[in-house]
């Protein structure tokens, strides 16, 4: 179903605003939210501080030394008046991650596997036949929220977050999935890892993952997972460790 | 030595957490990456411009204490925000002002006397490794420093400067700019986002009641505890978050965010302290007394706009 946004306008301090277009998490979304962001990337140039674009909300921070929170509002209202959506399809980088699905990287392969009903190969398969929209930034640098998972595979996070979840970690959580960046602390079922480097300071741009990105796991075995400098220490089995 | 390496002090003894911040990481909060910079901006300023830095050079947050440094060279330097009982070559050091030291001096800091977070700016700067636009130190990113890791100081470190180009007037700040941060803090807070979804009376709570900083409190954010604040919404979907944004979980007790807030989260919100509310609420100790005011954006901006000029 395709929505259409019913803009609104938030004070967020004094240098930004909350632009929250749906009440809703949906797909299409997205097309709007990317538009608005490169309509204010366009309009505001090199007055915009930061953009922080979310699964329903793009938060606009301004230099307010160079524009009032007014005069702010007044370019956003015009943004959004003349706003229109991105085409389907045609948006969004494609990113294949090679990953390794096993039980030593994905200690809760099998915890999944329960509570969904599934055998562990049904998991992997359901998690690795799709194609993901990265949804927002956040929780450490390069740490991008997916969606959305196959209805079968949905599960709570952990009771107790790991201490460490190592660097790779694909995860999975109600509806999303990610990959963590760095080792972390985290809450998320750990069903693989991934050789991709998800953030890196001396890359071009960072992060390997933007808002509006699409994503999609591929399985491999250990042996090429091992070739492309995967590290196959095995995570904790327990959390709180 | 080379200049790109000069070195101004050495670490003889590491305190809990002690951070380099210049102005903060601009540019890459849609990459998950956090703001950093000086928890209490007020104090970072006053230090650079006592130094005579220009606005955003890399100055030494101190908080809490414990940390001993020796002057590697001669150096120009100021202390300003909190007193941590710092000691100068054993003396009271003086602070809010200029001061010439000299090669083997050292600076002790102590426990917090009044407030929690020190600042010594060095005339030309210290200088960190810049990574994505700043050298601004964030541990949980493991991003900026003097190493670009995000680590705080350790002893036996190196703390590297610039050279100075010009060597700054002795001068000391005013009086009524020298906060006494043991006295009831008064927050301006700008209403904002979800302010309309709380219930009246927990809106007259939040702006008439005293609040008392908990123990959980960082540069990531400070919790408040006080009565339970209600709001009809419960959560919300993820969105960004601005610094000094107050958000209120579902336990009803607030929680300001700082400069390492994470950059996006889910609980309804009051409002956004201002800068210097914030700055002012970071020198807090857990359980001193805080108050909001509702603030109104014109004079707040122009506060804000006042202050960083004054300082440019």
């Amino acid at each position: 179903m395709k929505t259409t946004p019913v803009p609104c306008l938030e004070r967020a301090g004094l240098d930004g605003w909350m632009v929250r277009l749906f009440d809703r998490i949906e797909e299409s979304n997205l097309l709007w939210l990317t538009a608005l962001a490169d309509d204010c990337e366009a309009t505001f140039g090199d007055v915009l501080i930061d953009l922080v674009p979310s699964y329903t909300t793009l938060l606009v921070v301004f230099d307010p030394f160079r524009m009032t929170p007014c005069e702010a509002r007044q370019q956003l209202i015009d943004i959004l008046a003349r706003l229109t959506p991105g085409q389907t399809g045609a948006d969004g980088k494609l990113h294949e991650l090679p990953t390794w699905y096993d039980q030593r990287t994905g200690p809760d392969l099998q915890r999944v596997a329960d509570l969904s009903g599934l055998s562990i190969e049904s998991v992997i398969e359901a998690h690795s036949s799709r194609h993901y929209r990265v949804f927002a930034l956040g929780f450490a640098p390069g740490f991008a929220f997916m969606g959305l998972l196959d209805e079968a595979l949905t599960c709570p996070r952990l009771d107790t977050p790991r201490q460490k979840v190592p660097a790779g970690s694909v995860a999975i959580a109600g509806r999303q999935t990610a990959a963590y960046p760095v080792v972390t602390p985290g809450g998320w079922n750990l069903i693989g890892r991934t050789t991709a480097r998800l953030f890196d300071r001396n890359r071009e741009g960072f992060s390997l993952l933007r808002v509006g990105d699409r994503v999609s796991f591929v399985p491999v075995d250990q042996a090429a997972f091992e070739a492309q400098g995967g590290d196959i220490t095995p995570a904790n089995r327990e959390s709180g460790q | 030595m080379s200049e790109r390496n000069l070195s101004g002090f050495r670490v003889s003894r590491a305190g809990p957490l002690a951070l380099l911040q210049d102005a903060g990481r601009f540019g890459v909060r849609h990459l998950g990456v956090t703001q950093g910079g000086p928890a209490d901006l007020h104090a970072w300023a006053w230090a650079n411009r006592l130094a005579g830095n220009a606005w955003g050079s890399g100055v030494l947050e101190i908080t809490v204490g414990g940390l001993e440094l020796i002057a590697e060279r001669d150096l120009t330097i100021a202390l300003t925000g909190a007193d941590l009982g710092i000691k100068y070559n054993g003396q009271a050091a003086p602070r809010w002002r200029t001061l010439a030291i000299t090669i083997g001096d050292t600076l002790t800091f102590g426990s917090p006397v009044n407030g929690l977070r020190a600042y010594l700016a060095v005339a030309g700067g210290f200088r960190g490794d810049t990574v994505l636009g700043s050298a601004a130190c964030v541990v949980r990113e493991q991003l900026g420093g003097f190493d670009g890791q995000g680590n705080s100081l350790r002893e036996g470190d190196t703390l590297t400067v610039n050279r100075a180009e010009h060597l700054p007037a002795e001068q000391a700040a005013p009086e009524s700019e020298q906060p006494d941060y043991r006295q009831t803090a008064v927050l301006d807070l700008l209403p904002g986002a979800q302010i309309a979804a709380f219930t009246g009376r927990s809106l007259f709570d939040a702006f008439n009641a005293e609040w008392q900083v908990d123990q959980r409190a960082d540069r990531m954010g400070v919790r408040l505890s006080g009565p339970r604040l209600q709001c009809t919404i419960g959560s919300l979907v993820s969105e960004g978050i601005s610094l000094g944004a107050v958000q209120v979980p579902p336990d009803g007790q607030p929680i300001a965010l700082l400069n390492d807030r994470q950059t996006i989260g889910g609980y309804p919100r009051l409002g956004n302290l201002t800068p210097l509310a914030a700055s002012r609420l970071a020198q807090c100790m857990p359980g001193q007394t805080v108050r909001f005011r509702a603030a109104g954006i014109d004079s707040a901006l122009r506060r804000h706009r006042q202050f960083v000029q004054d300082h440019k």
